[in-house]
């Protein structure tokens, strides 16, 4: 067994009292893709960005470790340097920025953090248009503003885009298939395929399993009103796709997983 | 210190050669304002009968004028009687050396990168000489001579070309044109002129250049550009590093004049002293800056990054007179603290075919409170004029605010007018978005703010648009939590 990348222990959190995530247990090993399914308003979303630093949300017990350290005494830009990568399910306008630009910052100040030496504009742009490939990008993106009239599909290969940039230890894709085509799914799959490698952890958040036809993950665990009810197999994916969220409700989350 | 002192002392004997040491104590006037103030100012700058003449027609004017109470801002009553309205009154509070001087500034100066004897005449140490880089200027002027522009301080353009000074100054801002345009015209005490030629188009960018010149332009500027037919200049004014400063009120007045074909390009960064933290102190800029399209296809344009002040009070002005003329007016300003803003632009159309611009992005952090106010008036003659108003706002917290007040007149149907306008609040998502990526939150809000002013930033000339985002990152940190 590989190290453990993430390490969640009795994670409660919610917002303004309350709560959402009511006791989360989890860890996930360096080389592994976990998958996170469960039904709308199960806290999914508001782990991914607990994970991420969103101060937005409390969190009242539990902890979390990241390679070993305290994951939720980090800052979110912290968290960003140490290697957490979030890849939002709403990607952010920002007016006037362009994305080059952005992206450029970003990856100079992650640089930073690790003591390495920033990339100028030649190197910056050789390693860029490197990663667009893996998402098959239009290189003219990189000189709009960021995020500003992406279409629906754009927006999520752009997110893709920066996780290949950054090259995250753990990477999180909160519903990264919403609003994709089958066309557009199969491209951004493809590319966080490229991105698996032994050092890597990947979190897929999402809520249904089409993706996972495209990104086959090492486990996968349904969460259902803020709790982990089963874990399992990738087989467990498609037994929900059939079966619905209904079906594994109110099982414990010790139970057997089903089909390992 | 003893090293600066050095240096310092060894200026001051270089340029007292050059007899750029002037005494200070005989060039003052005692404090308040009657005919016999401006009789001495005339007089101790040597001025023709007719220019001492324009000053008391303006003072005599002004006595009869109430300080306007329109404007969107605050502060307590100005004493006009006990400010000292010519030269070095400044000498008095000075510091007397830089570690009597706020931190916080030095801090600044630092940060921008600007030399030690810079920082010591920013911040207003008592030095007793006025230090310039001679040598640069005086290539600077010759290179200019050769091709016939002027360009020298608005006191040296009286002595030398009176005719010129004498035929454009008051017509674009009328002595009696509004109550701080009037008293600068009664007490203005010194400024840039700039006259290009027919045809001439100038190869360098203008200015006052040297942060030290813009320090030494006091109280009450005048400023007035001339640009002949199809000529064109750019000019720079501006201070980009804060200036202690103990006066409370600054009064300038720009004129712009273009004629036919000519291009004016105006810019400024105005970083003046804003007070501290808690709004005390800093400096009431109430300033008149009006452009003449006078001739045909004429062109002025304005892009100001207003960053200081306690109070900021201006709305440079496009009249466009000559057929197919063009007014533009670009505008970043921020109220951070306890600053408050009312600026804007007004833009009248009287000839044919005008067309006018007006890009302006108010940003509000802290309890600042930032006004635009514009104009845009279609006379009845101004056949197929066009406007394009946009106007946008950022708000940098919960008790800023932000208020757009503007006007418009259209006398003649053929008009065509366009306004957009925007307030946003730079949102926790985009804040978290970029910490998400590893970027800070100051550098976080820095690059929102900048990409949010970009339509302006990038009407400025390259080293000043460089400069204007260092001091807006400057200006902007401990903006958030």
């Amino acid at each position: 067994m590989t190290a453990p990348i993430l390490e969640i222990r009795n994670l409660h959190a919610g917002v303004d009292g309350h709560e959402i995530l009511k006791g989360i247990d989890l860890t996930v090993r360096a080389g592994e893709v976990h998958s996170i399914m469960g039904p709308n308003g199960s806290g999914k979303s508001t782990l991914a960005q607990v994970l991420a630093g969103r101060e937005t949300y409390q969190v009242t017990a539990g902890e979390v470790r990241y390679q070993g350290k305290d994951l939720l005494a980090m800052k979110p830009e912290e968290r960003a340097c140490e290697g957490v990568f979030l890849a939002f399910q709403y990607p952010v306008e920002i007016a006037g920025v362009r994305t080059s630009y952005f992206l450029k910052t970003a990856l100079n100040a992650v640089r930073r953090y690790r003591g390495l030496e920033p990339l100028d504009a030649v190197e910056f742009l050789a390693k860029v248009k490197d990663r667009m490939k893996l998402v098959d990008m239009d290189e003219r993106l990189l000189n709009r503003a960021v995020n500003e009239g992406f279409s629906g599909g754009e927006k999520k290969r752009n997110e893709i885009l920066q996780m290949a940039v950054l090259e995250p230890k753990l990477a999180i894709l909160d519903e990264t298939d919403s609003g994709l085509d089958i066309d557009a799914l199969r491209i951004v799959a493809d590319g966080v395929n490229r991105m698996r490698g032994p050092d890597r952890a990947i979190l897929v958040v999402t809520h249904y399993q089409r993706l996972l036809n495209y990104i086959v993950p090492d486990r996968v665990h349904v969460l259902v009103d803020g709790r982990i009810v089963r874990s399992g197999g990738k087989e467990l994916a498609r037994e929900l796709e059939e079966r619905g969220y209904a079906g594994v409700e109110g099982q414990p989350a010790g139970a057997p997983a089903v089909g390992v | 210190m003893t090293a600066t002192t050095n240096t310092i002392a060894e200026l001051a004997n270089r340029e007292y050669k050059y007899g750029f040491v002037t005494d200070i104590e005989e060039e003052r006037v005692r404090p308040g304002l009657d005919e016999d103030v401006i009789r001495q100012i005339s007089a101790k700058k040597n001025e023709p009968g007719w220019l001492l003449e324009f000053r008391l027609k303006a003072y005599r004017h002004w006595r009869t004028m109430a300080e306007p109470t329109w404007p969107n801002v605050h502060y307590p009553p100005i004493d006009y009687q006990t400010i000292v309205y010519y030269s070095a009154p400044k000498q008095r509070s000075r510091p007397g050396s830089l570690e009597q001087v706020d931190p916080k500034l030095l801090e600044t100066y630092t940060k921008l990168g600007i030399p030690l004897r810079e920082q010591e005449l920013l911040a207003g140490v008592a030095v007793d000489a006025v230090f310039d880089s001679v040598s640069v200027a005086t290539t600077f002027k010759e290179k200019l001579r050769e091709l016939g522009i002027l360009f020298c301080s608005f006191s040296e353009a009286v002595q030398n070309h009176p005719d010129l000074v004498r035929e454009y100054l008051g017509s674009v801002v009328p002595y009696s044109d509004n109550f701080f345009a009037t008293l600068n015209s009664a007490v203005f005490s010194d400024g840039s002129f700039v006259y290009v030629p027919p045809g001439v188009r100038c190869p360098m960018e203008l200015s006052t250049y040297f942060r030290i010149n813009a320090a030494a332009t006091g109280q009450f500027e005048r400023t007035l550009i001339i640009a002949d037919k199809g000529a064109y200049v750019s000019y720079l004014e501006g201070c980009t590093a804060p200036m202690r400063d103990e006066h409370q009120l600054h009064a300038a007045v720009v004129e712009l004049i273009a004629h036919d074909d000519a291009t004016i390009k105006y810019s400024t960064i105005q970083n003046w002293y804003p007070g501290d933290r808690d709004g005390k102190g800093g400096i009431y800029n109430f300033v008149t800056k009006r452009g003449k399209c006078q001739g045909r296809r004429s062109h002025i344009a304005w892009t100001q990054v207003e960053t200081g002040s306690a109070i900021t009070w201006k709305y440079p002005s496009c009249i466009l007179i000559g057929d197919h003329s063009v007014g533009e007016f670009y505008s970043v300003a921020t109220t951070m603290n306890h600053q408050q803003a009312d600026t804007g632009t007004k833009m009248i159309h009287i000839g044919r075919h005008t067309r006018s611009t007006i890009v302006s992005k108010g940003i509000s952090g802290g309890f600042g409170q930032n006004t635009y106010r514009g104009m845009v008036k279609i006379l009845p003659g101004a056949d197929q004029a066009r406007n394009f108003t946009q106007c946008d706002s950022l708000l940098i917290g919960e008790k800023c605010g932000a208020h757009t007040f503007p006007y418009i007149e259209v006398r003649n149907r053929t008009a065509r007018m366009e306004h957009e306008a925007s307030t946003s609040k730079i949102g926790e998502d985009q804040l978290f978005y970029c910490k998400q990526r590893g970027i800070g939150a100051e550098d976080a809000v820095s690059m929102i703010v900048n990409g949010f002013c970009r339509q302006v930033l990038r009407e400025l000339p390259m080293e000043f648009a460089v400069e204007a985002q260092k001091l807006l990152a400057i200006q902007l940190e401990g903006s958030v939590g």
